[in-house]
């Protein structure tokens, strides 16, 4: 790429910030502006109005009177106005105030005591001191008279420099004085911009609005004075004057009436336009809209690699990349640039930066001239490397380095392994990529951003790229002990991994176990011992999975964990992608589905859940008994009522528990939702009771519901009763389906659910900017303390151990690894 | 594919951190991430309190540093001789529970007679193990008089230019007067932990509950960040806030690494003082105007940077994208620079 600037010499170093003076306002000012208005008649921009040329031109085809280029490359410039009378601007007030109130009236000496408060008495000249008293947002009371803001101009000139220092001002470039407007800076054309509507009526910018307002109060305050008007008149004029510099710098003063547009819209100025989340800092300048990225709904695609990312073809022609013809590339590119379709090129670049559109006028042309250190803009290929991510970025794998292949369709297509890591689902998730432009950008993505170097989480140290749902399931049926393959369904399936071996058949000399088909793709030196969630012991030694069958936890953090601490990210997304292919292939053959029939219980069964709520109602009826006659011993620091609702709290949710015990009794383990559940694949027992037994009990803020009708929870109760039912227990189930009551019970319960969440969200999203931009800065030295922006400690050692938190689990297992490494050093 | 014996090299180069690592920005999202996870209920303590935040408000409040949280919660441990004596526990629970005159007494200001009127109320008086007589030594009031179980407190008209308002005064003072145990401690009740006593209340006054003879100095647990810094100094306030933090999120069942939690409790005790995450703390303190303005307040920032002509030095993340600068972490810390030799030389 061709720099266009000097990355050494062209930087921004540091800013400084300070106050105008009248003087550089008017120096750097191209025009002094004293028209009220904007265009004439003919729409041409009047002189020394508010849209003059020598601030720089809008409309297209005008030149710039001050720099003479055109309206694109003219970066506007400033012009000025003088104010007939100064006005205090009004954002210094706070600090004008603090500076009046420090200093004496007569000598202007700082009297400030000890305490920071204004004395009786002028340390200096023995001159008495009044109070100084500020009335926001602008008016200043020395005792009883207000100061005027000559008055107040003229005091502080006289304060001295040293003065200043000692209150922490900047005295040479922030003069108070300068805080008393006596010209007002005109923002450039381009800031505020007049807009023209369908119509053809130009419609002006709010600025534009309060600048001519201020001009309009300032010509009519000029002549007023030059006739020789009344004071009062004058003085109302002035205070205008005032209001409308301080609309203008900020419309939501506190004490102020906004200044609103024509149709009754408080009109934006100068401070709306910079602060808030639609603000110029954080929506402009901390953030900012990108070229080359593209954005389409996700869908799934397990036979991609899971750092490959599926990018639909009408978004790969989009897209492009610029490509530096070299010797070693130019034949390539111009192959591209012959092309009619799909990969071509796009534009290419001159050496002297000329954009040339590839087409059929110019291709003959440009394949003739086509040389070194042109640059051709190429369509997105297969392998290119691209960003992507899902909103909302909360944390850094929310943005991954994936690499493009190009797919039909309209859909980015990812491997479900990604999932977690993204936070995303496929029920019309978008997702948006990038295109990386630069050599840099590529390498630095690829080496530390790639799907396969994010496996653990920076977070727990645990994989975030990991199997769910189906892939677990497939797995698990795979490693199964009555998994037995023959050799077709065997060779399908390694060759999904690329394996063209065939381990030995295990089973009958003939056929193949699933076991021993997953061993294929195991590391030859993986060993591991542990107990599944099954409660069954699963033996891998040197790469054989010998007993035992594998679920979620036992892939994830028994094996893919291991593995990618052992083998580095590569095999891991090798073994990660086989395994994924394996299982889901094998689960094809198997069949996982569920049924209605599955979750119909036994006669038997039912009468035992009938059994236990009969005797929960028992129960909460006893305690009730108990509550009226005040017998019931209360717990310690609750009343008796509360006793009783944590008390049935406690009884429904074990009446529920136990139920669960009988429909795993009666459905059994091999039951798909329980089995499901059991390996970690996807749900819990919980749904597989709710759907089969009973719902169970809902709850309002942890307790049972209670609101609604004066007494009872809805209007066909009877009031005052405390029982089950009649306070949001659900006896049915949602094979059974629910009661009407029961299913607006559930309502209730489900509602809090979605209200808590969205509170939720909001708070820990403004916790999280919080702190963020509390630790954004911290980062390691090169002596592995922790500093920050100016280089202060923070922490001596990172954590105390300078551990990386993605390789803080498993220690156990990495100090094995490195005991390995020793020993093969001293062989 | 093979396995590769090169793999081994990779996990001892990676297994410490690397120089240039955004640790506070990774610390940051892994704290702030499982936030969306957390729930919003409120966790109950035996005894002390119903409604102990726990999950995402107790995180909040914690990074907030707030002076006091919404439930403080005082472990108190005996002295080690008197720890396994039950009875000792529950005498040290009872001395010092507060218990103040509103508590064991109905009070009435009878405006047209200047006076006020306490009835004590024998029932809770007997609940709390309180008399009328330790009632009325608290109070010590000159113009009281007694009649059954009222008592009654007289003004004059002449006492004050404003009785009313004086009256009004005396009564808040009366309703708060302690009759007996350490102000602000409340609740307090004997928790048995595998044999050994000691006494949870709730409230924050750790110094009046160190005055008390029974209790070990050495031993002795608040909720109250703030408290503890005032107190033990920050480094107890530090540990405190990484124990308490983690215990909100491992009774979320989420896991977070120590070191995240450690980083972030370092940033907020970096200066010596705890200081909170928001826009008055660590966000608002930076030393890059620009972040500042970018974080909240934009406004104020800016003009208070104008009055004082600062200087933003661009060092930080925000201050830089806004700039168009690389950020310097990672590998934008590194400076490069090529020196071009010629291979004659």
């Amino acid at each position: 790429m061709v720099l266009h600037y000097n990355p050494v010499e062209d930087e921004i170093k540091r800013i400084k910030f300070a106050i105008y003076s009248p003087e550089m306002i008017k120096s750097i000012g191209a025009a002094r502006i004293t028209v009220p208005d904007t265009y004439d008649d003919d729409g041409y921009p009047l002189d020394e109005g508010l849209m003059d040329q020598h601030l720089g031109v809008i409309d297209p085809g005008l030149r710039c009177k001050t720099c003479g280029a055109m309206s694109r490359d003219c970066p506007g410039h400033f012009g000025h106005i003088n104010l007939f009378r100064p006005v205090v601007h009004p954002l210094f007030a706070k600090y004008l105030h603090k500076i009046l109130s420090a200093t004496c009236n007569k000598c202007y000496g700082l009297v400030l005591t000890k305490e920071g408060k204004r004395p009786k008495k002028c340390p200096h000249c023995k001159a008495e001191l009044e109070d100084m008293k500020f009335i926001r947002p602008v008016s200043f009371y020395l005792g009883q008279k207000e100061l005027l803001p000559t008055e107040i101009k003229e005091w502080l000139t006289f304060v001295k420099n040293a003065d200043l220092k000692r209150m922490g001002y900047d005295s040479e470039d922030a003069r108070p004085e300068w805080m008393i407007l006596t010209v007002l800076l005109v923002p450039p054309v381009k800031i505020r911009p007049s807009i023209t509507l369908e119509s053809g009526d130009k419609s002006e910018d709010d600025l534009t609005h309060k600048l001519v307002e201020i001009i309009r109060v300032n010509q009519k305050l000029e002549a007023n004075i030059n006739a020789g008007a009344p004071q009062l008149i004058i003085e109302d004029l002035w205070k205008l004057l005032q209001y409308h510099t301080i609309t203008y710098f900020d419309n939501e003063t506190a004490g102020i009436p906004p200044a609103r547009h024509r149709s009754g819209r408080p009109l934006k100025t100068i401070a709306q336009r910079l602060k808030g989340k639609e603000g110029r800092f954080r929506y402009n300048l901390s953030g900012k809209r990108v070229n080359f990225s593209a954005r389409t709904i996700i869908s799934p695609d397990p036979y991609i690699s899971l750092n490959e990312v599926g990018v639909p073809l009408p978004i790969a022609e989009e897209l492009t990349l610029p490509i530096p013809v070299t010797e070693w590339n130019i034949d390539f590119l111009k192959e591209l640039i012959k092309k009619k379709d799909y990969p071509m090129a796009r534009y290419v670049i001159r050496k002297d930066g000329v954009r040339i559109k590839v087409n059929d006028a110019s291709r003959d042309r440009i394949l003739e001239s086509l040389g070194v250190n042109w640059i051709v803009e190429r369509q997105l290929m297969e392998k290119d490397i691209v960003l992507f991510n899902r909103q909302p970025s909360l944390h850094r794998v929310s943005m991954m380095c994936h690499l493009a292949k190009i797919l039909p369709g309209k859909t980015f297509r990812i491997n479900p392994l990604v999932c977690p890591a993204y936070n995303a689902d496929f029920d019309g998730d978008e997702m948006n990529l990038h295109a990386l432009q630069t050599e840099e950008s590529q390498a630095e993505a690829f080496e530390l951003m790639r799907v396969d170097k994010q496996i653990l989480s920076p977070r727990h140290g645990h994989a975030i790229i990991k199997m769910q749902q189906d892939n677990v399931s497939g797995v698990y049926f795979l490693t199964r002990d009555d998994a037995v393959l023959t050799k077709e369904d065997a060779s399908h399936l390694l060759i999904m991994a690329g394996i063209t071996k065939l381990p030995k058949p295990d089973v009958d000399k003939k056929y193949y176990s699933g076991k021993a088909v997953f061993s294929m793709i195991l590391p030859e030196d993986f060993s591991v011992t542990y107990k599944s969630k099954l409660g069954e012991e699963v033996v891998i030694k040197d790469g054989k999975l010998l007993k035992g069958s594998i679920e979620s936890k036992g892939i994830t953090g028994e094996i893919v964990e291991k593995i990618f601490l052992k083998h580095g990210p590569e095999y891991t997304r090798w073994f990660l992608d086989s395994a994924t292919r394996m299982g889901l292939n094998f689960l094809l053959s198997v069949g996982l589905s569920v049924s209605m029939k599955q979750y119909t219980l036994d006669d038997k069964s039912k009468e035992e859940i009938d059994k236990i709520i009969n005797n929960l109602n028992r129960q909460i009826d006893n305690l009730i008994g108990q509550y009226d006659t005040k017998t019931l011993e209360r717990f310690p620091g609750m009343s008796m009522k509360e006793t009783v609702e944590v008390t049935v709290m406690g009884l429904t949710s074990k009446a529920r528990d136990s139920s669960g015990d009988i429909v795993m009794k009666s459905l059994g383990k091999e039951n798909p939702s329980i089995l499901m559940a059991l390996i970690g694949a996807r749900g819990s027992m919980l749904n597989v009771i709710q759907m089969a037994s009973m719902v169970g009990q809902q709850a309002v803020r942890n307790k049972r519901p209670k609101r609604g009708y004066s007494g009872r929870l809805l209007p066909f109760y009877k009031p005052g009763v405390l029982s089950g039912r009649e306070r949001g227990f659900v006896h049915s189930s949602f094979m059974t389906g629910l009661e009407v009551d029961e299913f607006f019970q559930h309502a209730i319960g489900g509602r809090e659910s979605i209200v808590n969440k969205s509170i939720r969200t909001a708070r820990s999203g403004y916790m999280q900017r919080r702190l963020i931009h509390a630790m954004q800065d911290l980062s390691v030295s090169e002596d592995l303390t922790v500093r920050d922006t100016m280089d202060r400690v923070i922490q001596f050692v990172y954590g105390g151990d300078a551990k990386d938190p993605m390789f803080s689990t498993n220690t156990e297992f990495i100090e094995s690894i490195e005991e390995d490494d020793v020993d093969t050093a001293s062989k | 594919m093979t396995t590769g014996n090169h793999a081994h090299a990779h996990t001892r180069k990676k297994y410490s951190i690397n120089p240039g690592e955004p640790v506070g920005l990774v610390a940051a999202q892994s704290l702030g991430e499982p936030g969306t996870q957390m729930t919003m209920r409120a966790f109950h303590y035996a005894g002390v309190a119903e409604h102990v935040p726990t999950g995402l408000p107790r995180m909040i409040e914690l990074v907030d540093i707030r002076k006091s949280p919404k439930k403080p919660i005082i472990d108190i441990t005996l002295k080690d001789n008197l720890k396994k004596d039950r009875k000792k526990a529950e005498e040290l629970a009872r001395k010092i529970d507060m218990i103040a005159v509103s508590d064991v007494a109905d009070i009435k200001e009878d405006l047209e007679r200047h006076r006020i009127l306490l009835r004590f109320n024998e029932n809770a008086g007997k609940n709390f193990g309180v008399t009328m007589n330790d009632m009325l030594k608290a109070i010590n009031k000159k113009r009281m008089r007694t009649k059954g179980n009222i008592v009654l407190i007289k003004f004059k008209s002449s006492e004050s230019k404003k009785p009313f308002k004086m009256m009004r005064k005396t009564v808040e003072k009366i309703r708060n007067t302690i009759i007996r145990g350490v102000p602000d401690i409340t609740m307090a009740v004997v928790v048995d932990d595998k044999g050994e006593f000691f006494v949870r209340a709730k409230g924050d006054n750790i110094e009046g509950l160190l005055e008390m003879e029974e209790v070990n100095t050495d031993h002795i647990y608040t909720n109250n960040i703030k408290e503890i810094e005032e107190i033990y100094g920050i480094e107890a306030a530090r540990n405190a806030f990484i124990r308490e933090l983690k215990q909100v999120l491992d009774m979320q069942g989420l896991y977070v690494d120590v070191r995240h939690i450690m980083l972030l409790a370092d940033a907020m005790c970096a200066d010596g003082k705890i200081t909170n995450v928001g826009r008055r703390g660590l966000a608002g303190k930076k030393d890059s105007v620009l972040a500042k303005a970018a974080f909240e307040e934009t406004v104020r920032h800016l003009t208070e940077a104008a009055v004082r002509g600062e200087i933003d030095p661009l060092r930080g993340v925000t201050e830089n994208i806004i700039a168009g600068k690389t950020v310097p972490l990672g590998t934008g810390k590194v400076m490069l620079e090529f020196k071009f030799q010629h291979k004659g030389k």
